[in-house]
C-alpha cells in the first residue's frame, strides 16, 4: 500500500469549483498568503491539530521551493499569487452575478445547448444541480456497499483513520512548489474510499454532490481504491468554467490497491485568464490498473502531467490526454509513468491541438528502475497545427536504469492542409466545418473513450473554436 | 448556347496558384444534362488540373476565360458552394481523414447541404447509406473505417463512387477513376454508375481517363483529346478506339507541326 518513503524516493516533478447558498456570514481570509492566513484557514474548518501542522510546514517549504521555469511562462505569477484570498468559504464564492458573466461564455454555453439553471451553477451565480434526486439514490447504494464518497473536509471529520492513513502519501507536500502550496491551503475536493472487492458500474460524478465544496481554487482529491475493487470517477465539465479567480492548483492523489482497477476522468475548460496548476498521481500496487483520461482546453497557462507510480508487480498504467490550446494559450501538459517494479506496464497517448497564436508542449516522462524487469512502455504524442501562428513541442523524458525493459516513443506533429480541407470542402462542408471534422477525428481515438455525454460535448465545443478560426 | 447545357466552359485558361506555368490554354467545353463526356489524354496534359479549378482547388487560378455550372458563375463559386450547387469531384488521389469513419463523413456533407437549422433525418441517411452500399457491392462495414486511411489504391476508389452515389450530384468529375481498379471492381462501379444514370438520367459526367478501358462500360456520348491544355479533337466514341490503336505520340507531333506553321 502507499508508502511514504518510497514516494519521496521516487519523487521527480513538478504540475472549479462549486457552491451553495445557506445564511453563515461571508468569510475569506486577507488578501495575500501568510502564516496567519494558513492558520486561519484550519481554524475555520476546525481542524484536527495535525492537519494544521501539517499546513503549517507545507506553507514553509512552499516559502522555499523556487518558482519552476521550466514550463509554462509564469513570470506574472507572483502578482497574482501575492493579491489572491487563499480561501474563500465556497458559499461566499457566489458573489457573481449573471449580468458580470462575460457575453462569450454564455454565447458558449448557449451553443452547447447547457439549460439555464445550469449555466448559472457553471458561472458561479447558481445554486442547485438538478440531479439531487439521482444523487440520493446513488448514496443510498454506496453507503450500503461501504463506499464514501465526500467532500474531502468531510472526509477529514469523518473517516480520520483512513484518512490520515492515505493523506499526501502519495504527493507529499515537498513534491513541487505548488503541492506544497496546496497543502498549505487547501479546500474543497473529494474524498472516496471503495472498499475490498466492491465494484461500482455508476461513475462517481463530483457533481453529484450537490451542495457540498466540491471543486476549489486549491482543490484536494483523495481516493483509496482498496484491493480488487473497481471505479470510475469523473470530473468536471467541457463548458467553460468562468471564475473571477485567475489561479488554480489542485492536488490528486490516488492509491490503487493490488488486484483494483480505476479510472479518473476530467475534462476541464478554463476561462483564459487562469493559471492551471494540477498535481495528479496514482500510486498503483501489483496488479493494479490506473487509467488517467484528461482533457484541457482553455486557460492562460496549464501545466498538468497525470502519473502513475507502478509500485507493484504487474501494474498498468494509462494515460489519454488531450489538450486544445486556442489564442493565447498554453497547454503544457503530458503524462508520467515510473516503472518501479517488475513486469509493469504503461502506455501514454496525447493529443494536442493548437490554434492562433496558442501552444501546446508535451512533456512526459517515463522512468524505470533498475529491477523492474520487463517492464513495458508506449508513448504516442501528437500534435495538430490550425493555422501557421500556432506552435508545438515535445519534451519526452526517458529514463532507463533496467536493461530488459522495453520502451517506445512515437511523436508526430500534422498540420491541416489545403489538400485536406478542400477534399471535405468539394463535399459540401464550408471550411469551419471542415477543419472542426478534422480536428474531432485527431482527438477520436481518445474521445471514444469518454462517457457518451462528454463527447458529444467536446465535439460540439471543437465546432464552436473552430467558428472564426477561418480567416 | 443550350438550355441543356449544365457546365459550359469557355477560353478557360489556368495555372497553379504561385507561378506561371500556363497549364490550361484556352478551353472550350460545353455538357448537357445527362450526357457522358470522356477526356483523354497524356500524363500532364492538365486533365486534373481542369478537374480541381473546375472543383475551386485553392491551389489552382483561372486566369482568363469563364466556367458557367447549371447557369452561375461556377469560377466565382466557393468550393463548398460548387458542391452544393450539384457538382462533385472523383479525386484521382482520395485523402485520407483520420479518425473519421465514412458514416460520420458523408453524414455531415449532407447535413452542410441542408438550410441553417435543418437536421438530416438519421434515419433516411442509415437507409440511403446501406442501399448505395449495396449497389456497389460492399460491405456495411466499411462504412465504419475512417475515410482512406489505410484503404489500398482500388478502396479509395470505390470510396469516391460511394460518396457520389450517397450525395447525387447533378454533374461527376471523375478523375482516373478506373486507375487502380481490377477488372471486377470496375465492372461494379460502372454498373454502379450506370444505375445512378438510370436513377437521374439528367445526371452528367466528365470521366477523366488515360485508357479505353471503362469507355467499354461507361458509354460515352463524346470523346475529347486533350493535349498540352487543349483540346484537340472531340468526336464519338470512335476517337477513343482510334487513340487506343495510334496512341497520343501522333497527336503531339501533329500539334508540333502546327505551332510550327
Ligand atoms: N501544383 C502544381 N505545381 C506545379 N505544377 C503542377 C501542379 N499541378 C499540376 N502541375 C503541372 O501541370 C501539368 C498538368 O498536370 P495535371 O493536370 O496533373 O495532368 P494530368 O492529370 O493530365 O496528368 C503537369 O505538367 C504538371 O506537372
Ligand atoms: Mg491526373
Amino acid at each position: 500500500m502507499p508508502n511514504n518513503e518510497l514516494v519521496e524516493v521516487l519523487d521527480l516533478d513538478q504540475y472549479k469549483y462549486d457552491f451553495r447558498t445557506d445564511d453563515k456570514p461571508v468569510f475569506r481570509t486577507e488578501p495575500g498568503l501568510s502564516e496567519d492566513v494558513v492558520h486561519a484557514i484550519s481554524a475555520h474548518k476546525e481542524e484536527p491539530e495535525w492537519m494544521l501542522e501539517f499546513r503549517l510546514k507545507a506553507y514553509q517549504l512552499y516559502l522555499r521551493k523556487p518558482m519552476p521555469t521550466w514550463g509554462a511562462d509564469l513570470s506574472d505569477l507572483e502578482n497574482v499569487l501575492d493579491q489572491i484570498y487563499y480561501y474563500v468559504r465556497p458559499q461566499d464564492r457566489m458573489k457573481n452575478s449573471w449580468e458580470d458573466v462575460p457575453d462569450n461564455i454564455k454565447t458558449t454555453f448557449d451553443k452547447l445547448g447547457i439549460p439555464e439553471a445550469e449555466q448559472k451553477v457553471l458561472a458561479g451565480v447558481g445554486a442547485q444541480y438538478e440531479s439531487e434526486m439521482v444523487y440520493h439514490s446513488l448514496k443510498k447504494e454506496w453507503d450500503e456497499q461501504g463506499v464514501i464518497f465526500d467532500s474531502i473536509e468531510d472526509g477529514l471529520k469523518n473517516h480520520p483513520d483512513i484518512f490520515r492513513k492515505y493523506f499526501a502519501s502519495v504527493i507529499p507536500p515537498a513534491d513541487n512548489k505548488f503541492a506544497a502550496l496546496n497543502s498549505a491551503v487547501w479546500s474543497g475536493g473529494s474524498f472516496v474510499y471503495v472498499p475490498p472487492g466492491v465494484h461500482l458500474d455508476t461513475p462517481l460524478q463530483a457533481y453529484f454532490r450537490v451542495n457540498q465544496e466540491r471543486m476549489g481554487q486549491f482543490e484536494r482529491t483523495l481516493i483509496i481504491i482498496d484491493e480488487g475493487a473497481q471505479a470510475h470517477y469523473i470530473e468536471g465539465c467541457t463548458a467553460p468554467v468562468y471564475s473571477t479567480e485567475s489561479f488554480h492548483s489542485g492536488v490528486i492523489e490516488i492509491v490503487v490497491a493490488k488486484n483494483a482497477r480505476f479510472r479518473y476522468t476530467t475534462i476541464q475548460n478554463w476561462s483564459n485568464n487562469m493559471y492551471n496548476l494540477v498535481t495528479q498521481r496514482a500510486l498503483v500496487n501489483e496488479r493494479g490498473t490506473m487509467e488517467w483520461l484528461d482533457g484541457n482546453l482553455g486557460s492562460k497557462a496549464t501545466m498538468k502531467y497525470p502519473s502513475c507510480y507502478l509500485v507493484g508487480e504487474e501494474a498498468h498504467g494509462s494515460i489519454l490526454s488531450i489538450a486544445y490550446a486556442g489564442d493565447g494559450q498554453h497547454q503544457d501538459t503530458g503524462g508520467k509513468v515510473v516503472h518501479a517494479a517488475s513486469h509493469t506496464t504503461s502506455s501514454i497517448v496525447s493529443k494536442s491541438i493548437s490554434k492562433g497564436t496558442g501552444r501546446s508542449s508535451y512533456r512526459g516522462l517515463c522512468k524505470v528502475y533498475e529491477g523492474s524487469t520487463s517492464a513495458r512502455s508506449n508513448v504516442e504524442c501528437d500534435a495538430l497545427l490550425i493555422n501557421d501562428t500556432a506552435r508545438t513541442d515535445t519534451y519526452p523524458y526517458i529514463e532507463i536504469e533496467e536493461q530488459s525493459a522495453n520502451v517506445g516513443h512515437e511523436a508526430t506533429v500534422s498540420k491541416i492542409g489545403d489538400e485536406q480541407l478542400f477534399y471535405l470542402m468539394s463535399r459540401g462542408m464550408s471550411e469551419e466545418e471542415a477543419m472542426a471534422l478534422i480536428v474531432r477525428g485527431f482527438i477520436e481515438p481518445i474521445a471514444k473513450q469518454l462517457p457518451l455525454e462528454y463527447a458529444v460535448e467536446l465535439n460540439r465545443l471543437i465546432e464552436i473554436e473552430m467558428e472564426g478560426s477561418v480567416g | 448556347m443550350s438550355d441543356d447545357a449544365i457546365l459550359t466552359i469557355e477560353a478557360l485558361k489556368a495555372d497553379v496558384a504561385a507561378e506561371e506555368l500556363g497549364i490550361l490554354k484556352a478551353l472550350d467545353l460545353q455538357v448537357c444534362k445527362g450526357e457522358v463526356h470522356a477526356i483523354m489524354g497524356p500524363n500532364g496534359s492538365g486533365k486534373s488540373t481542369l478537374a480541381k479549378v473546375l472543383m475551386g482547388h485553392p491551389g489552382y487560378r483561372p486566369t482568363s476565360g469563364r466556367a458557367l455550372f447549371d447557369g452561375s458563375d461556377l469560377l466565382a463559386m466557393e468550393p463548398h458552394d460548387r458542391a452544393r450547387a450539384g457538382m462533385f469531384l472523383a479525386f484521382q488521389y482520395p485523402v485520407e481523414v483520420p479518425g473519421v469513419s465514412i458514416a460520420n463523413f458523408l453524414r455531415t456533407s449532407m447535413q452542410s447541404r441542408l438550410k441553417e437549422g435543418d437536421d438530416l433525418d438519421l434515419f433516411d441517411f442509415q437507409d440511403l447509406l446501406l442501399d448505395r452500399m449495396k449497389l456497389l457491392e460492399m460491405e456495411p462495414s466499411f462504412a465504419e473505417r475512417s475515410v482512406n486511411d489505410g484503404f489500398s489504391g482500388g478502396e479509395k476508389k470505390r470510396n469516391e463512387i460511394l460518396q457520389m452515389a450517397v450525395l447525387k450530384p447533378k454533374l461527376v468529375l471523375m478523375d482516373e477513376t478506373d486507375s487502380g481498379l481490377d477488372i471486377d471492381a470496375l465492372k461494379v462501379v460502372a454498373s454502379g454508375v450506370n444505375t445512378l444514370r438510370q436513377e437521374d438520367p439528367d445526371m452528367a459526367i466528365v470521366l477523366i481517363t488515360h485508357y479505353q478501358r471503362i469507355l467499354d462500360y461507361i458509354t460515352p456520348d463524346v470523346v475529347h483529346v486533350m493535349v498540352d491544355g487543349r483540346i484537340v479533337r472531340s468526336g464519338g466514341p470512335e476517337v477513343a478506339l482510334w487513340l487506343e490503336e495510334e496512341g497520343y505520340a501522333s497527336w503531339r507531333e501533329a500539334e508540333e507541326q502546327a505551332a510550327a506553321i
